[in-house]
């Protein structure tokens, strides 16, 4: 029988698993953004497992939004990265500071 | 241990393989693919979740169209990879040991409440509707005006999005159809009224010799 712990375990395997490849990637962008999609991934399996053991449709509803937003920030954020390389002909976030935040 | 936790071992184990391996493969067009396993086995352990319709998206909609983007990138941009891999190896055993110090965090505090959570019996199949129905109802009903915004927010995207990597390039002969068609025949012909006859011109020269 899968339990809710099995699929909240994926989510938290998912979920470090893209922390860890954000400390390691740090130079590169496109590897970054992947990391964030991982993250939204586990998210969006914790709120479908909850939808499901809870027996809630407003879990699935809000994955439904989250896949929304997130399709629409992947584009926008691939936009950036394309103008970004075209001016600066490099994606590594160490040169890209020429506003020294 | 009966046949879907099996499936489900099976999907969480690929899961977990594949999205390892986007974090850690040299070439992102590689990590890009390996997303893409990421998305499908996640999609098949929510299926295994009586999620259906969400299932489906994720792999129409993230697989087919934002990956497929995530690739398309990946590929027009010639990245060198070599300076994007350095501080690698120095940052690996933090992220490691973060990650790691998350995980027993949060798989501890997993094991304190939902061990023991029972399950309910599928809503959508007890009550006799797929759940795409079961999901609309409430989508429709309860989160109309969030899901109008959500149609906005992807508008907004394209429109900003077309802006972004819209180049203007000075110096191409381009054609502009709005001057072509705004034309009139007068500013490209001209007539002119001349006699059909021309009068010799009296050369003096030749009758004197």
């Amino acid at each position: 029988m899968i339990t809710l712990a099995h699929f909240l375990t994926l989510g938290a395997v998912l979920f470090c698993i893209a922390v860890a490849g954000i400390f390691i990637n740090r130079k590169n962008v496109i590897t970054l953004l992947m990391a964030i999609e991982l993250m939204l991934l586990a998210v969006n399996t914790n709120f479908i497992a909850f939808s499901r053991f809870l027996g809630d449709a407003s879990g699935q509803v809000f994955v439904f939004f989250i896949l929304t937003v997130a399709a629409a920030e992947s584009a926008i954020g691939l936009a950036i990265l394309v103008v970004l390389f075209r001016n600066r002909a490099t994606i590594n976030v160490d040169k890209i500071d020429s506003m020294k935040g | 241990m009966t046949f879907p936790l099996i499936c489900f071992y099976l999907f969480a184990a690929a899961t977990t393989l594949a999205a390892l391996a986007v974090i850690l493969v040299r070439n992102p067009v590689h990590a890009a693919l390996c997303l893409v396993l990421t998305f499908f086995s996640a999609a098949c352990t929510w299926l295994l979740a009586d999620a259906e319709f969400l299932a489906i998206v994720l792999v129409l909609v993230y697989v087919g169209a934002v990956m497929v983007l995530f690739l398309f990138v990946v590929m027009m941009l010639d990245v060198d990879l070599d300076p994007l891999r350095e501080g690698f190896i120095r940052a690996l055993p933090i992220g490691i040991i973060v990650a790691l110090v998350m995980l027993a965090e949060m798989l501890a505090l997993i094991g304190v409440r939902a061990m023991d959570m029972p399950a309910v019996p599928d809503p959508a199949a007890a009550a006799g509707i797929s759940n795409t129905t079961w999901l609309a109802s409430t989508l429709f009903s309860q989160y109309l005006l969030p899901f109008e915004v959500a149609a906005l927010i992807l508008t907004v995207a394209i429109i900003a999005a077309i802006p972004l990597t819209l180049r203007h390039r000075t110096g191409v002969r381009m054609q502009n159809p709005g001057k072509q068609v705004l034309v009139r025949p007068r500013d490209r012909l001209r007539i002119v009224k001349m006699a059909a006859t021309k009068p010799a011109p009296a050369t003096e020269e030749a009758n004197t010799p």
